[in-house]
């Protein structure tokens, strides 16, 4: 029986506002919440929330065998929270359905996997508390930021536990293989991968509505049809959709919404069943191994990690940023753990592209800039007031390893402190019990055999 | 293809961006082959380059009959061209212009600079243009600029040829919008009686169909190129300095913009010290611009130059970390491009016309000082920038040739031929 497994992906980065440099040291405050407000608001408006509702009531109609994935990152979430805060409820209703699995990825849509292991591992546990606090589920299968991923991210994330990922079925990584197996991954075995079928894919997300199309229009029917006369052997289909695909790029005046809407039915007729991820990885085998050496990604032509390492300024950026990340850990101010969390976000990375073409015109199409060089710019300004920000923490002389034995001294002897102010008082009382009754030797011996217990790390 | 040509300037003795523009695209439309360029200035001096066009001098075309032998003429003005083209130029005089001031070859004087007297002399290089029309054969005239627009306009009128006329700057963009009723008419007059209009921007472009009221389909725009600077000059030494230094290099006139310079930089040495500032060239804002600079409170780190001369200019930008070009209104800008090409990372205003086909440069308004303040202090502070900029830039003019530039004016010269015939 033939899976198909459904994925949409909400992210939202905060953008930051036009900061100069001479507001360095001087402002502290980095977003752009007009923005912020206007892009989320009117993607909800147009998108998030038509299309969660349409998938709430597929689920309504065909009962538990209409199932979906859902990613979404903190960010989002965060900025939803603020300013579209009843689309979080929609999906609580969603979540409560179980008809939906959420899925895990990093909390701020960052790049730390190939930057920052340890960052990486954090920024993941921040994202799936997040989730478990919000849904009340703990995600099991892992999508990295806009799908990247190479051995070594495999080796980190089966170590932090995880059994399936999903990630870009790329052609120069499959070469004559098809994307609709289980693979698993060369670097760690136990690693099932689920590949994404971009032919399928973009079948909707970008030829749904061309007219110059010559397969146009595109029913359900049609495209259950297509699915169906796929090999015996090809179990699973994974179609992945940045959900503001629904609403924004193809209007609702398109049909799409009837279109979503309309796919079970026509599964159903053709013996073909929705899955979660978690359900596809658990019925299938998997029939290899897939090695990939160099990271890869779902975005632009080359389908790399290009998009934000492709030039020297990007690349600078990101190397400044996560120069901080082990003082940014040893901080415990909140403020600076945000902002930490938000210039993260790989779009700021994905603005400085100085790609031409098809790729550079999807590039300055999301980008609040109006050159790559004005998005360096301005990251790198806000970026500079940040590390002033840290280093005013702890001053910059002493080593990172310094200061962590030093923190940790300052932490046991709080600790001590508050064992030793406990026993004071237990002795206190013990003395002014000690006035009332004077045979009471315990006490005494107590207070003779005290010892320092703890101790600070050397 | 037989093309006569009409300027005002000739490298190397140029006084601004005509020049150098009229001569890059000669000689990139005769490395498209196929070419006869006749090329006509006021006052050639003798060490222009002659490999890719014929240079004939106003000032050496008689418009007097004057008795003379081929030695004569041969001594006088043999540096300039030859005899032979000044008696056949002679055999063509068309009227009795001995009541002007002639020498003794029965020449006009002209300055070839822009003197005073500026409209005298174009209207005397019209006169001239009609005998060297009736003498040099052919197929399409072209005009740089409105000084030489009367001299197209005649030379069309006698020859019956289309003309096509090259608008290398309007006069709103030299005055700011207060713009000087002769010189707008005679702009005017240029582009109504020509086949065809080219532009060096889609802003000027837009300036002369609005402004003058030209129809659209008689305009075209061919960007300016730059000509390749010379390994000589690309491998100028460059001063190792602690400091920073950024340059404006021009005119320091209103259309440069100067003061917006002025003002960015003191935004920058509010923050930074580590920064020097230059300005180069001279003007009629200079001094205004030296005071303002003083009442900012900078002019320890803020420096004129007076006007550079040469391989000064190069031996400035191989100097500098930035250049920065702020220009109120520019109909195109080379010299952003001979910065790039030197590896000096250029700041422009969106408001020149090389902003439409740069990539790897900063854009700012030329009035946001803000933005043109945060531009010199990222490029100055983050290295990444600057080497992003100065690699890319570098690969980026390789692409912008005078070749390609020429090959769309000869397409435009066959349009207007064909259209005649």
């Amino acid at each position: 029986m033939k899976n198909v497994c459904l994925y949409f992906k909400i992210h939202q980065p905060f953008r930051l506002k036009r900061y100069r440099f001479f507001d360095i040291g001087n402002d502290h405050y980095y977003y752009d919440d007009f923005t912020n407000d206007e892009i989320i608001t009117r993607l909800a408006e147009q998108s998030y929330i038509p299309m969660a509702k349409t998938l709430l009531d597929m689920i309504r109609e065909n009962g538990k065998d209409f199932r979906f994935a859902l990613s979404i990152t903190g960010t989002a979430i965060e900025q939803l929270q603020l300013y579209v805060p009843e689309f979080i409820g929609i999906l609580k209703e969603l979540a409560d359905t179980g008809c939906v699995e959420f899925l895990s990825e990093t909390y701020s849509h960052s790049l730390a996997s190939l930057e920052d292991t340890e960052e990486f591992v954090r920024e993941v546990k921040r994202h799936d508390d997040l989730i478990l606090s919000l849904f009340g589920v703990k995600p099991k299968v892992f999508t990295n930021t806009e799908l990247i991923f190479d051995d070594e991210t495999a080796l980190m994330i089966s170590s932090m536990g995880f059994k399936t990922a999903l990630t870009e079925g790329a052609k120069h990584i499959l070469g004559w293989k098809s994307p609709d197996y289980v693979y698993c991954s060369a670097a760690s075995p136990k690693l099932k991968l689920l590949l994404t079928n971009d032919k399928l894919t973009e079948d909707i997300s970008i030829r749904f509505a061309r007219t110059d199309w010559d397969r146009y229009p595109l029913t359900a029917d049609k495209y259950m049809d297509w699915i169906a006369a796929l090999p015996q052997e090809e179990q699973v289909v994974n179609l992945y959709f940045p959900m503001d695909t629904f609403g924004t790029f193809l209007p609702k005046s398109t049909g799409i919404f009837d279109f979503i809407y309309a796919l079970p039915r026509f599964a159903k007729e053709r013996g073909i069943a929705f899955a979660t991820p978690s359900e596809a990885a658990a019925r299938i085998k998997p029939v290899g191994e897939l090695s990939v050496p160099y990271p890869l990604s779902g975005t632009d032509e080359a389908r790399d990690v290009s998009a934000w390492k492709g030039n020297a300024i990007q690349r600078e950026a990101l190397h400044k940023l996560y120069s901080v990340s082990e003082r940014v850990n040893l901080c415990s101010d909140r403020r600076l753990k945000q902002d930490w969390e938000y210039l993260q976000s790989s779009d700021h990375f994905y603005y400085m592209s100085t790609k031409n073409l098809a790729d550079g015109a999807a590039h300055s199409s999301f980008s609040p800039y109006d050159s790559p060089f004005s998005a360096f710019t301005n990251y790198m300004n806000v970026l500079a007031d940040f590390i002033v920000r840290v280093q005013e923490q702890f001053p910059e002389e002493i080593e990172n390893e310094e200061l962590n034995s030093l923190l940790l001294t300052i932490r046991n002897q709080s600790a001590e402190i508050d064992e030793l102010n406990k026993e004071v008082k237990n002795l206190r009382n013990n003395i002014l019990n000690y006035d009332e009754d004077d045979k009471r030797p315990a006490a005494k011996e107590k207070l003779k055999n005290r010892k320092p217990k703890t101790k600070s790390n050397p | 293809m037989k093309a006569l040509m009409f300027g005002w300037e000739f490298p190397p003795h140029i006084l601004g961006g005509l020049g150098t523009a009229s001569y890059g695209l000669t000689k990139g439309m005769h490395s498209n082959g196929d070419m006869d360029i006749t090329f006509v200035i006021p006052k050639p001096w003798g060490d222009e380059e002659k490999s890719f066009a014929e240079i004939i001098g106003g000032c050496n075309t008689p418009v007097a009959w004057r008795d003379v032998n081929w030695d004569y003429v041969d001594s006088r003005i043999g540096r300039f061209m030859s005899p032979q083209t000044y008696f056949d130029l002679r055999d063509h005089i068309y009227a009795d212009f001995n009541y002007m001031r002639l020498n003794d070859l029965g020449c006009i004087e002209f300055s070839g600079r822009y003197p005073d007297n500026l409209l005298e002399e174009i209207n005397n290089y019209s006169i001239v243009a009609g005998v060297i029309a009736r003498t040099i054969p052919c197929d399409v005239i072209h005009s740089h600029d409105w000084l030489t627009y009367p001299a197209g306009i005649h030379a069309k009128n006698v020859t019956g040829k289309p003309l096509v006329i090259h608008v290398h700057a309007t006069d709103f963009d030299r005055s700011r919008g207060n713009v000087n009723p002769t010189v707008f008419a005679i702009e005017k007059d240029g582009m109504e009686n020509a086949d065809h209009i080219i532009t060096v921007s889609d802003l000027t472009r837009r300036t002369v169909i609005e402004k003058y009221g030209i129809s659209p389909e008689k305009v075209t725009t061919v960007h300016n190129a730059v000509i390749p600077l010379s390994d000589e000059m690309l491998s100028l030494p460059r001063r190792k300095k602690k400091e920073k230094v950024v340059t404006f290099l021009g005119r320091i006139t209103m259309q440069k913009g100067p003061e917006y310079f002025v003002e960015a930089a003191a935004k920058v040495l509010k923050k930074t010290k580590n920064v020097r500032f230059v300005m180069a060239g001279s003007g009629d804002m200079m001094e205004d611009m030296i005071r303002l600079a003083a009442k900012r409170g900078i002019a320890d780190r803020f420096h004129f130059t007076g006007f550079l001369k040469g391989t000064e200019v190069y031996e400035m930008l191989k100097d500098s970390d930035v250049y920065v070009m702020p220009s109120v209104s520019e109909p195109f800008g080379i010299s952003p491009l001979e910065a790039m090409e030197m590896g000096v990372p250029s700041i422009i205003s969106k408001q020149s016309g090389c902003a439409e086909i740069l990539h790897n440069v900063i854009k700012t308004d030329y009035w946001d000082i803000d933005a043109m303040a945060d531009a010199i202090h990222a490029i100055t502070s983050y290295p990444a920038l600057f080497n992003q900029l100065r690699n890319d830039g570098i690969e980026e003019i390789k692409g912008i040739t005078w070749e390609k530039a020429g090959r769309k004016v000869i397409d435009i010269y066959e349009k207007v031929i064909a259209a005649r015939n």
